[in-house]
């Protein structure tokens, strides 16, 4: 792969890089710590290759504004962080709902509420998953390094496109602003996948007919079909529908969307885990602690192993136990007051002591908390 | 000169009428003078999306055969203005109640007048959440009776057309249901108008609205339509006092101002590529 220029950036930076590179082409946003350099870049980058940037009056009008462009036939994007999150919530739900792609991006900050703006926390690790009303279908994905954040949201647009689906991609205070040397690649460098349409839009008068990853095909507007869309339960032709059969499917539908494709959708790390009697599970910046606490570990004889979800959500179910399962023990590391943790604990049937190493402090995890917590 | 008839089955899907509108409901009538707006302009219906909101008025799109998104409570025009920036050569409509417009989605209402979007915003006025069960709405008239204002509607109402203008919306008129051809042409000049327009049109729920409010048919609504609303021209001559209660119907605004996506072709992409 060819390196079309290296640059020194921070990971909200290289967000609009990535997203320029995976053909994003519309972005609205709405000021937010510590989420702001990535509607900054965006402003700047979008125009230069005909796209559209634009700062809508509020949170719920910018993705509200992305869903409108991506239904339009952009790859579309909105960025935020956790008070902006709970906000977008609703509109969330209506891509859900309608099947439209997005990404929805949230630097992670202290909370509730207003919290700690400017300093880093892994607090809406659940409301991620959960935060719409009503059981909904979602991918989340959560990097660690700066370069991966690069690579990673271009996964996430192709993920969006390919299922029809939003993903929210998830970084914090901490790999959002840490700066590393990024390679940045041209869109032709990248393996890209755009959503799925019917052969010959005009007429089309089924967009929930779908294929075989169960991804309806959708064509844009203004490409000649004349079609619904709504948030209410429809049928295939995407008119409201009242008859339960047909609602029913409409949500086994969207479930299995995900469910049955998500040998596409998961990406994990493995480290030191064959033999590892302990292991850590950890995800996003605070992976980058657990990294080290098992290097300066393991150089020490001591057994133990990272088990890293990069798409957190669906929860990596299988792999998680296949590798997990011999493990006396199992640490959790998260800057909250443990959430991804009781997925691990759901998945292990709690067959071995699983524990938590969480601080809300505002401060990062160390490799030395997590090295205590291994030993104890 | 005779009216030119129009083929309304062109633009309705008929195999999902009938609607859910009450019998005696003024939104059918506004869906009609929309249609005939589009017919005379002769618009492109692969290239026209129609967006709503939430309420009763909202599920005018189902019926309509455009590019329809029917999205959540308030928020239309923020899809709308995505929808006109990725795909500046599409017209966009968007159909909303006075609750839907005004209230949840009042912050979308007024930047939406202030950038100047192309986008036409068709605002079904019937002073009351229909869909809900007929609660006061911000164009409720002070003393008027609603399912939450048991004892009298207290609060001031919103003048959508001066709150428009007000925000910047380069065309805003103001029609009624009994007098419909007037809003046809209102909507005809609002789709023309290359900015932001806003026509808010008189409509009538005499399920809720009024039958607590003494014009429980629809005959009632539309001969009290009548008689609250004063022309432009006439109310120019009338004094406050003999407008309270009145409705002034007519053309507020009709102005030309760049618009926003040539805007932004222009400005933005011409300086970042260059251009300019």
């Amino acid at each position: 792969m060819k390196v079309k220029e290296s640059k020194f950036i921070s990971g909200n930076e290289a967000i609009a890089y990535g997203a320029i590179a995976a053909g994003c082409r519309f972005f609205a946003g709405y000021p937010i710590s510590p989420s702001s350099e990535i509607a900054e870049n965006m402003s700047f980058l979008l125009p230069k290759y005909g796209g559209k940037f634009i700062q809508m009056e509020d949170e719920i009008a910018s993705i509200g504004a992305a869903i409108g462009a991506s239904i339009a036939g952009r790859k579309s994007m909105t960025a935020t962080s956790g008070p902006g999150f709970s906000l977008k919530q609703e509109n969330l739900g209506l891509a859900c709902m309608a099947e439209i792609p997005l990404v929805v991006v949230n630097v992670m900050r202290g909370g509730p509420s207003t919290g700690a703006p400017t300093s880093p926390a892994q607090a809406d690790i659940l409301q991620s998953r959960w935060g719409t009303h009503g059981d909904h279908p979602i991918i989340v994905i959560a990097p660690t390094m700066v370069q991966e954040i690069f690579f990673e949201i271009v996964r996430a647009f192709n993920l969006a496109e390919r299922f029809r689906n939003p993903v929210v991609f998830l970084i914090d205070e901490i790999n959002g602003h840490m700066r590393a040397k990024v390679d940045i690649y041209d869109e032709s460098e990248l393996e890209l996948w755009n959503r799925p349409k019917p052969e010959n839009p005009k007429g089309w008068k089924t967009p929930y007919k779908r294929n075989e990853e169960l991804v309806p095909l959708m064509p844009d507007f203004g490409e000649g079909a004349r079609f619904n869309i709504t948030g209410l339960d429809h049928s295939e032709t995407g008119f409201p529908t009242g008859d339960p059969k047909v609602r029913q499917q409409l949500h086994y539908f969207l479930r299995d969307k995900i469910e049955k494709n998500k040998d596409k959708i998961l990406k994990n790390e493995y480290m030191e885990v064959e033999d590892a009697e302990i292991i850590v599970v950890a995800y996003g910046s605070t992976a980058r602690s657990a990294m080290r606490a098992v290097e300066v570990l393991g150089e020490k004889g001591v057994k133990v192993g990272l088990f890293r979800p990069i798409t957190i959500f669906p929860v990596p179910e299988e792999d998680m136990y296949r590798v997990c399962k011999n493990a006396k023990k199992i640490v959790v590391p998260e800057m909250n007051l443990g959430q991804y943790i009781l997925e691990v604990e759901r998945v292990m049937k709690k067959q071995m002591p699983i524990v938590g190493v969480n601080r809300t402090d505002g401060e990062p995890i160390t490799p030395e908390q997590i090295m205590e917590a291994i030993k104890d | 000169m005779a009216r030119k008839e129009t083929d309304y089955s062109k633009y309705l899907r008929l195999e999902y009428i009938p609607h859910i509108w009450c019998p005696g409901c003024g939104h059918g009538s506004i869906m009609k003078s929309i249609i005939r707006a589009v017919d005379a302009l002769g618009l492109d219906k692969d290239k026209t999306a129609l967006v709503s909101g939430i309420g009763c008025s909202s599920r005018i799109v189902g019926y309509m055969d455009f590019n329809t998104l029917h999205t959540t409570h308030g928020r239309a025009l923020a899809f709308a203005t995505g929808i006109k920036m990725a795909r500046p050569e599409l017209n966009v409509i968007v159909a909303s109640g006075d609750g839907d417009a005004t209230a949840i989605g009042g912050n979308h209402f007024i930047h939406a007048c202030r950038r100047n979007i192309d986008i036409t915003l068709v605002v079904f006025n019937n002073f009351i959440y229909g869909m809900t069960g007929g609660q006061y709405s911000p164009t409720t008239p002070i003393g008027s009776y609603a399912s939450t204002s048991p004892y009298g509607n207290i609060d001031p109402s919103f003048n959508i057309c001066r709150l428009a203008e007000a925000a910047g919306a380069t065309y805003v008129a103001r029609a009624n249901v009994y007098s419909i051809a007037q809003a046809d042409n209102f909507i005809k000049k609002g789709i023309q108008n290359k900015g932001f327009s806003v026509i808010e049109v008189i409509t009538h729920c005499p399920t809720y609205y009024g039958r607590k409010n003494k014009l429980k048919t629809p005959a009632d609504n539309l001969r009290w339509q009548k008689d609250v609303s004063v022309s432009i021209q006439k109310a120019k001559k009338m004094s406050e006092d003999e407008l309270k209660g009145k409705i002034i119907t007519g053309e507020f605004v009709n102005k030309t101002e760049k618009e926003y996506t040539q805007k932004y072709e222009e400005f933005v992409i011409g300086k970042a590529q260059g251009k300019i």
